[in-house]
């Protein structure tokens, strides 16, 4: 207990008189705090010392030392602690218990019980039956069309451009005040298999309306970070007209199947590998990172990417069974709020 | 009585008039029954004793006359007349209402009116076409949401499992006979089991692989011309008997040392289509980088061989002195050959 007195006692200018009233203990000091705080310590010597608190001292000087040497000691116990514990595993050599993990949102998510088994005949053959089931086996190729809301301002024309390049077979149209229910139909009539729609908020995108053509699933997604060509660090050239691969990350449950079908569609089934380019949907916590990519390898163990063309985030709003109908659709799956974002630890893709 | 000339006076030009709006050209004039907006001798509602204006509520319209008799009620000094939907017979209500009426005022109604009609009809038009709808965001959302996007990017690692990714279809063989790597691999397995016996074999092998890349990398200059040169290393290493563990390090140090010319080498990198028209740039480059590579290559196997045999010892290549200590065993040899 004494020990714990003198170091709260402490402070850099009346050193000398604490140390002799440490000694003293109770004799004439300086501060009154300091006896009143001997006061309660003598009285409830026998009890377990009163919480002292670092934040009950009014002085900030004095408050911030006293938060620091806090601070200081328990970082030292802290290593203290990891010494010996270090010391305690290499003493034991190979018998030492696992490491522990620490815990990460990925490790504590809630189990999703709509998360798919690889094994699962029933998912395997709704997607065998569903929609994208034509272009997986091979029988379509993509073809998307690109447009955007009522206007658009240089830097989402610049970024539909940039996407264009990215995804092979793909044309940007002007939209001219034109309504998407209308459009769909031509669409259709002229093979087209997807409707990329880039809504714009502000001279930035925001949002993506992704429509399947012949009668498919509309996934409206919230769009984030987007990073044009020029802004990129340490970029390469331009992409090259090879089809890139892709990669799906992280797509679980079965509205992450659903959607990462959706995303793959976008790109022809035949990758050229010459070409070196690669396109990844990452999925991490709802949030789908888009990257291009070309690679190369330089021994089997080691691989360089280098980042070209544009990046963005994608979030998901809704999915719509047919095409693109916002009020009389049949919704899949809507982003509520309040229901969906009250548990950290809950993720729907 | 009503004296007009009196009340424009005071308004119009001289004292305070409560619904003059001036700006640095014109004057307008607020008021709600005002036949054009302007603030003019012959369009002000309180100075004109004879007046008549067009409004619509709710897209019907209506013709307003002002009955000066009833000045002192002024909350029932105007008459209302309804207008029909059609154009041309609400023209002739308004003729026929202000029939005996000055030619300006007529004038000037039938011309709000013609106004009024055509923007209700844009109006209707509107409706029909494509609304803006505007969703309000949330301040507090949106910022919780870029937070956890940061985190989510931080959490995801996405070079890492991009890289992972792309190694392990390589694994798999999703890129078939493209890249020869699978070769070492098979060639480090072989050794593990046994050295001397397969060794003639893989010169064979290794030959025949030179042949077969040459061939087949003919995009990619500087890489198969890379491996060439990495083959030569291993075949000069067995003719010099040299360890064959060493050949790991000789390897991967190549391949370690080039991170940034990787980079460099990537973006000078052709695809076929731009092949052919810089082969001659390229070769010369090439020589040059060979060269230096090698120069470099030297000094790096120099300093690296040292350090995974010695571990942590010399981590930098720093001046030090080796000094070696030497034991003297003369004295027990003179005693020999005494005795």
């Amino acid at each position: 207990i004494q020990d714990n007195k003198g170091k709260k006692k402490k402070n850099k200018k009346p050193k000398k008189k604490e140390t002799v009233s440490e000694k003293g203990n109770g004799e004439g000091s300086g501060a009154e705090q300091k006896e009143e705080a001997k006061a309660e310590k003598s009285e409830a010597a026998t009890a377990f010392p009163p919480t002292f608190s670092v934040s009950e001292i009014k002085n900030k000087q004095r408050r911030h030392l006293m938060f620091m040497k806090l601070k200081q000691e328990k970082r030292q116990q802290k290593m203290q602690l990891k010494k010996k514990k270090k010391k305690e595993r290499e003493a034991l050599g190979d018998k030492a218990p696992p490491k522990e993990v620490p815990k990460t949102i990925e490790n504590q998510r809630v189990y999703d019980e709509t998360t798919v088994d690889p094994e699962d005949e029933e998912v395997a053959f709704d997607e065998g039956t569903d929609e994208f089931s034509a272009y997986f086996n091979g029988l379509t190729n993509p073809k998307v069309l690109i447009t955007t809301s009522d206007r658009p301002r240089g830097r989402t024309v610049r970024f539909c451009e940039q996407l264009a390049t990215v995804i092979p077979n793909a044309h940007v149209y002007y939209r001219r005040g034109l309504a998407l229910k209308r459009i769909i139909p031509q669409c259709v009539a002229r093979n087209f298999t997807y409707l990329m729609v880039i809504n714009e908020d502000r001279k930035v995108p925001n949002g993506m309306v992704l429509c399947h053509l012949p009668d498919g699933p509309t996934a409206h997604f919230k769009m984030s970070s987007v990073r044009l060509r020029k802004e990129m660090k340490r970029r390469g050239k331009d992409p090259t007209e090879h089809s890139p691969e892709v990669i799906l990350n992280n797509f679980t449950t079965r509205l992450g199947h659903s959607i990462g079908r959706l995303l793959a569609a976008l790109f022809p089934q035949d990758p050229q590998f010459v070409g070196r380019q690669v396109a990844t949907f990452h999925n991490q916590r709802d949030f789908i990172f888009f990257r291009f990519h070309r690679y190369i390898f330089k021994n089997e163990k080691k691989v360089g990417i280098q980042e070209l063309g544009p990046r963005f985030t994608l979030k998901l709003r809704s999915l719509q069974k047919g095409t693109f109908d916002s009020k009389f659709g049949e919704y899949e799956w809507v982003l509520k709020r309040h229901e969906m974002d009250a548990c950290r630890r809950k993720f729907q893709l | 009585m009503q004296h007009d000339d009196v009340i424009w006076d005071i308004i119009g030009n001289q004292q305070f008039c409560s619904f003059k709006v001036k700006t640095k050209s014109q004057s307008f004039c607020r008021n709600e029954y005002n036949l054009t907006g302007l603030c003019n001798r012959s369009s002000c509602p309180l100075a004109n004793s004879q007046y008549a204006t067009i409004r619509e509520e709710k897209g019907q319209c209506f013709l307003y006359m002002k009955v000066i008799e009833r000045a002192a009620f002024p909350s029932k000094m105007w008459e209302k007349v309804k207008l029909s939907k059609n154009y041309e017979k609400a023209l002739e209500q308004i003729d026929e209402n202000l029939i005996y009426w000055p030619r300006f005022i007529r004038h000037k109604c039938k011309q709000r009116f013609t106004k009024i009609t055509q923007y209700l009809i844009r109006m209707r038009k509107l409706v029909l076409k494509r609304q803006r709808k505007l969703v309000p965001l949330s301040r507090k959302v949106e910022q919780r949401e870029k937070r956890k996007e940061e985190k989510a990017l931080i959490a995801a690692q996405l070079d890492n499992a991009i890289e992972k990714e792309l190694l392990e279809r390589l694994k798999q063989g999703t890129y078939g006979d493209i890249y020869n790597f699978p070769v070492h691999a098979f060639d480090k397995a072989l050794e593990q089991q046994d050295e001397e016996s397969e060794s003639e074999s893989e010169e064979e092998e290794e030959e025949e692989d030179e042949e077969e890349e040459e061939e087949v990398m003919n995009n990619t200059h500087i890489v198969s011309q890379r491996l060439h040169t990495v083959n030569q290393e291993f075949i000069s290493g067995r003719l010099c008997l040299q360890d064959v563990g060493k050949r790991e390090f000789v390897a991967e140090e190549e391949v370690e040392e080039s991170d940034l010319s990787d980079f460099e080498d990537m973006n000078k990198l052709r695809t076929s289509s731009d092949e052919e028209e810089e082969d001659e740039e390229e070769s010369s480059e090439e020589e040059e980088e060979e060269e230096e590579e090698m120069e470099v290559e030297m000094k790096a196997s120099k300093s690296k061989g040292k350090s995974p045999a010695n571990g942590s010892v010399v981590r930098k290549k720093r001046a030090y002195v080796e000094i070696e200590y030497e034991q003297e065993t003369e004295p027990t040899s003179k005693s020999r050959t005494t005795s």
